[in-house]
C-alpha cells in the first residue's frame, strides 16, 4: 500500500479540502431545504475553526474532547441571532448572515487571544483523514434518514409553500431555527476538522467569499438529496486543481462554471430528487 | 479636529452614497441583487486610469468611463439576466448567476492585468487646498463633492421630474402591471442597467482619485459597504441611500479616528444587522415590500 | 359549539375587511358562510385559521379560547384547510402532499427516525395508510405516486381536500371549494362534501355561489361590506330582503320587490 500513502501524502490538502467542504455543502443544504437563504455557514465555520483551536491552544485539550465542543460555540451563537434574524426573508436574511459574517471577521482581526490579521497557527493536525469522511458520511447518512421521514416532508412543503405548510401544522419558526443550528452544528465541526488538519486559521477564511463559495456547492449539486451538494462540492474543489495548468484562468473558469450552471442547469447537476416517505414496500 | 474628521467621513459618505445610488436603482427596480454591479466600480476606474495616462483631461476622462461603465453593466445584464427573467426564475438564482460572473471578471481582470495597485498621472487635478475655519479641504476632495452632488441631482430630477422616472418608478411598484400599460420593461431594464451602471463606473473613478490607489478588486469591499448602505437607507429608497451613505461616511471616520481603524468594517456590519433586526423597512421607510 | 367568534375585526389601513363578525357553528354537519366578492369571507377564513391576525374580537374552537393561537398550532388542534388559490406542493408526489397533512399527528424522535425503530417504522407505515385512506375519499388513490403539480385542476383541488383530511380534523376549512369547476364537477364536488359530513368531520365553506351552498348547507352565514347580515337556514337566506339586495344590488332588490304581488 506505499503506493497509496504516497498519493495520500501528494494530495493530503486536497483530500482534507473535499472531505470539509463536503460537510460545509451540506451545512448549506440543510437551511437551503427549508428554502431560506441563509449565508452564515462560513461565519459558523470560523466559529468553530476559532473556538477549537482555542481549546487546543491555550487549554491544551485532547481533539476527541475538542471536536464535540466546537459545534457548542456555532450553536449558540445560531440561537442567539436566530430569533431577529429568522424573521428576515429571501435577500434580506442573505444581507443579514453576511453582514453578522463580516462582524465576526472584525472581532477576529481586532482581538488579540484571536491573532488578529496574523489568525492563528501551530494549530495541532489531530484530525485524521478517515475521521473527516467519516463525519461526512454520517451526515449524508441522518440527513437521508430525516429527509425520509416526516420532518423532511415538513422541510420540503416549507420550502415549497411556506402558509400551506403552516396550515398543515408545521412550525414555521421551530423547524428554521432548528435548522440554522443544524447548519450551525455541521459548519462547526467542518471548521474545526479543518482547524486541526492544516495547523493554520485566518479571519479571511470565513468571510464573503468562503461564505457565497459554500452556497455555490449547495447550488451547482442541487437540493434534491443530500448526495447532490456534497458532489457539487467536490467538483468545485477539484475543478481548480484540474485547470492547474492554466494557472490564471482557473479562477475565471470557476466562475464561468457557476454562470452556466446556474442558467442551463436550474436545478443543480444532480436534479434527482429524493421520495419523502418510506416506501411500503409492493404489498401496500 | 472632530469637524476635520465629520467633513472627511462626509466626503468619503458622498461616494458610498454616490456608488449605493445606482445599487439601490438596480435593486429596487430590477428586483435583483446584482453582484456584478462592484464591477462597473473597479471598469469605471480602469477606464479613467487608462484614459487619463492616454493623456484626456479629467473633464472628459470621468464622464467617459462612466458611460462605458454603463453600457458594460448593460451588456452583462442582457447576457446575464434576460433570460432568467423571462424564465420567472427566483432571486437566488440570479443571485448565484452573477456571483459566478464578477468571480470570473475580477479574476479574468487580476489574470490580465495583475493584482497591483495603480496610480492616477500626476497632476491630474492641481495639488492645493483650501483652508477655512481650521479646515482643510483639497481640490480633488471638493471635485468629489462637486461630482457627486451633481449626479445626485441628475438623479432625483430623471426620476421625479420625467415620464421615464415615472415610468420607473411604476415598474418598481408593480412590474406586471406596469408591462401590461404598455411600458416595454426589457429596454427600461437595460436603461436603469445604464443608468445605475454609469453611477457606479463614476464612483469608481472619484474614489480612485480620493485614495489614488486602483486594482481590481477595489469593487468588492466597496460592494459590501453598498449592502450596508441600501439597507440601512431602504431597499430602492434614493433619499435613504444618500443619508445612509454619508451616516456611513462619518461612522467609519469617526470609528477609525477615535476607537481603532481595524474595527471600522464591523461597526459598519453591526449597524447593517442592527437596522435589519430593528427597523427591517432601513431607517427611513420605504415605499417597496420588503419581503423580496 | 365547534367553533365561535365574537366580535371578530379586521382593520387594514383605512379598510374594515371583517366588522364585529360573530360566528357559531355546532358541532357535525355542514355551513357557509357566504357574501358578494369582496365582503370579507376570506378574511374571516384566514383569522379563524390563523393565517391573519383579528384587530378585535375572540374565536374559540372546541371549548379553548384561540385567538392568540399561532396557525400551526391550529392545525394541531383539529383544524385544516384549503386555499382558494390552489396551494398543494407541486414538485411533490400525491401521497408526499397527503402525508403533510398527518404532520401534525406524527412525533418520531430523530434517534428513532435516524435508527429506523420499529416505532418510527410503525408510525410511518400507519401515516401511510391514512394518507391513501384520505386519497381513496377523494378519489385519487391511483395517482399516489404522480407529482401533484401535474394533475388537472379539479384533481389539485380535491387532492387540496385529501391532504387537510389526512390528518382526521374536526372542523375542515374549505376556502371557495367550487372555483374554476364545472356543473359535473361541482356535482361531484357536494357529494364529496357531503361525505365527509357523515363521517363526521365538521365542514366550514366560504363560496360566493349561492346554488351551489343553498342545496348544501345545514346553515349558512351571509357577509356583505365585513359585516354579518345574515346567520340562520338556507331556506330563510333565500328570502331575507337583506341578503337579496346585497347579491343583486339596492335598486333591483327594490324592483323585484315590486313585481312581487
Amino acid at each position: 500500500m506505499a503506493w497509496f500513502d504516497d498519493l495520500l501524502f501528494t494530495y493530503q490538502n486536497l483530500a482534507v479540502a473535499l472531505g470539509v467542504n463536503g460537510l460545509l455543502a451540506l451545512s448549506m443544504y440543510v437551511v437551503l431545504a427549508v428554502g431560506q437563504l441563509s449565508l452564515g455557514q462560513a461565519a459558523f465555520m470560523g466559529l468553530g475553526a476559532y473556538s477549537s483551536a482555542l481549546m487546543s491552544l491555550q487549554l491544551g485539550w485532547p481533539f476527541w474532547a475538542v471536536l464535540p465542543l466546537s459545534c457548542v460555540v456555532p450553536v449558540l451563537f445560531a440561537l442567539a441571532v436566530g430569533g431577529p434574524t429568522l424573521r428576515l426573508n429571501g435577500v434580506y436574511l442573505a444581507i443579514a448572515t453576511i453582514g453578522l459574517g463580516e462582524v465576526l471577521r472584525g472581532v477576529y482581526l481586532n482581538v488579540d487571544v484571536l491573532g488578529g490579521a496574523m489568525g492563528l497557527s501551530g494549530i495541532p493536525e489531530a484530525a485524521p483523514l478517515w475521521l473527516i469522511y467519516a463525519m461526512l458520511a454520517l451526515a449524508v447518512l441522518v440527513l437521508w434518514q430525516v429527509g425520509k421521514s416526516g420532518i423532511g416532508r415538513a422541510m420540503e412543503a416549507m420550502r415549497l409553500d411556506e402558509t400551506a405548510a403552516l396550515s398543515m401544522g408545521v412550525n414555521i419558526r421551530r423547524y428554521r431555527l432548528a435548522t440554522l443550528c443544524a447548519s450551525a452544528v455541521l459548519a462547526g465541526l467542518a471548521g474545526a476538522l479543518s482547524a486541526h488538519s492544516t495547523d493554520f486559521i485566518g479571519p479571511n477564511d470565513f468571510g464573503f467569499e468562503p461564505a457565497v463559495t459554500i452556497l455555490s456547492f449547495a447550488l451547482l449539486g442541487g437540493i434534491g438529496s443530500p448526495f447532490a451538494p456534497v458532489l457539487g462540492a467536490w467538483l468545485l474543489t477539484l475543478l481548480p486543481e484540474v485547470l492547474r495548468p492554466l494557472a490564471d484562468v482557473r479562477l475565471v473558469m470557476n466562475g464561468a462554471v457557476i454562470v452556466v450552471a446556474v442558467l442551463f442547469l436550474p436545478r443543480g447537476l444532480l436534479a434527482w430528487r429524493m421520495p419523502r416517505h418510506v416506501r411500503p414496500g409492493r404489498a401496500a | 479636529m472632530l469637524a476635520q474628521q465629520l467633513l472627511n467621513g462626509l466626503l468619503l459618505g458622498a461616494t458610498y452614497a454616490l456608488f449605493a445610488l445606482g445599487f439601490t436603482l438596480m435593486f429596487g427596480v430590477l428586483r435583483v441583487v446584482n453582484l456584478t454591479y462592484g464591477f462597473y466600480f473597479t471598469a469605471g476606474a480602469f477606464l479613467a486610469l487608462w484614459l487619463t495616462q492616454a493623456g484626456a483631461p479629467l473633464f472628459l476622462a470621468l464622464p467617459a468611463a462612466a458611460i462605458a461603465s454603463g453600457l458594460i453593466a448593460t451588456l452583462l445584464d442582457w447576457l446575464l439576466l434576460t433570460r432568467l427573467r423571462r424564465a420567472g426564475a427566483d432571486e437566488l438564482a440570479s443571485l448565484m448567476v452573477t456571483l459566478g460572473a464578477v468571480l470570473a471578471l475580477y479574476a479574468g481582470m487580476t489574470a490580465w492585468l495583475g493584482p497591483d495597485i495603480r496610480r492616477l498621472p500626476p497632476g491630474l487635478i492641481a495639488a492645493g487646498a483650501l483652508e477655512a475655519f481650521g479646515l482643510r479641504i483639497t481640490l480633488a476632495q471638493i471635485l468629489i463633492l462637486a461630482a457627486c452632488a451633481l449626479l445626485v441631482g441628475l438623479l432625483l430630477w430623471l426620476m421625479r421630474g420625467t415620464r421615464l422616472g415615472l415610468a420607473i418608478r411604476a415598474m418598481a411598484e408593480r412590474p406586471d402591471t406596469a408591462a401590461l400599460m404598455g411600458i416595454a420593461t426589457a429596454r427600461l431594464a437595460a436603461l436603469v442597467s445604464f443608468v445605475s451602471g454609469a453611477l457606479a463606473g463614476a464612483g469608481g473613478v472619484l474614489i480612485g482619485l480620493n485614495f489614488n490607489a486602483i486594482h481590481p478588486y477595489m469593487g468588492e469591499s466597496m460592494m459590501l459597504r453598498g449592502f450596508v448602505v441600501i439597507v440601512v437607507g431602504g431597499l430602492g429608497n434614493i433619499f435613504g441611500a444618500l443619508v445612509a451613505g454619508l451616516l456611513l461616511g462619518i461612522i467609519e471616520v469617526l470609528t477609525a479616528g477615535y476607537i481603532s481603524s481595524g474595527l471600522k468594517e464591523a461597526v459598519a456590519f453591526a449597524l447593517l444587522v442592527l437596522v435589519l433586526w430593528t427597523r427591517p423597512a432601513g431607517l427611513f421607510g420605504t415605499t417597496l415590500a420588503r419581503k423580496a | 359549539m365547534l367553533l365561535q367568534t365574537s366580535a371578530l375585526s379586521r382593520h387594514f389601513a383605512g379598510l374594515v375587511a371583517v366588522d364585529r363578525v360573530d360566528l357559531a357553528i355546532p358541532q357535525g354537519g355542514i355551513h357557509a358562510v357566504i357574501g358578494p366578492n369582496g365582503a370579507g369571507k376570506t378574511t374571516l377564513f384566514n383569522l379563524i385559521s390563523g393565517l391573519a391576525t383579528p384587530t378585535a374580537g375572540q374565536i374559540s374552537f372546541a371549548g379553548q379560547d384561540i385567538t392568540l393561537l399561532p396557525a400551526d398550532r391550529r392545525a394541531q388542534a383539529g383544524m385544516a384547510r384549503t386555499f382558494q388559490n390552489i396551494r398543494v406542493f407541486a414538485t411533490m408526489s400525491v401521497l408526499d402532499n397527503a402525508l403533510t397533512g398527518l404532520h401534525a399527528r406524527l412525533s418520531a424522535s430523530l434517534p428513532a427516525i435516524i435508527a429506523r425503530l420499529p416505532g418510527f417504522r410503525r408510525a410511518e407505515r400507519d401515516a401511510i395508510a391514512r394518507a391513501q385512506a384520505a386519497l381513496a375519499l377523494v378519489g385519487l388513490q391511483d395517482r399516489a405516486y404522480t407529482q401533484a403539480g401535474a394533475l388537472a385542476y379539479g384533481d389539485q383541488r380535491r387532492l387540496e381536500i385529501a391532504r387537510a383530511m389526512a390528518g382526521g380534523p374536526r372542523l375542515l376549512l374549505l376556502d371557495e371549494p367550487a372555483a374554476g369547476m364545472n356543473p359535473a364537477e361541482r356535482a361531484a364536488l357536494a357529494t364529496l362534501i357531503r361525505a365527509i359530513a357523515a363521517q363526521g368531520t365538521t365542514v366550514l365553506l366560504v363560496e360566493h355561489d349561492m346554488p351551489f351552498v343553498m342545496g348544501l348547507s345545514d346553515s349558512v352565514t351571509v357577509l356583505n361590506f365585513g359585516r354579518r347580515i345574515f346567520a340562520g337556514p338556507p331556506g330563510a337566506a333565500r328570502q331575507d330582503p337583506g341578503v337579496i339586495e346585497a347579491y343583486i344590488g339596492h335598486k333591483a332588490a327594490v324592483r323585484l320587490a315590486g313585481q312581487a304581488p
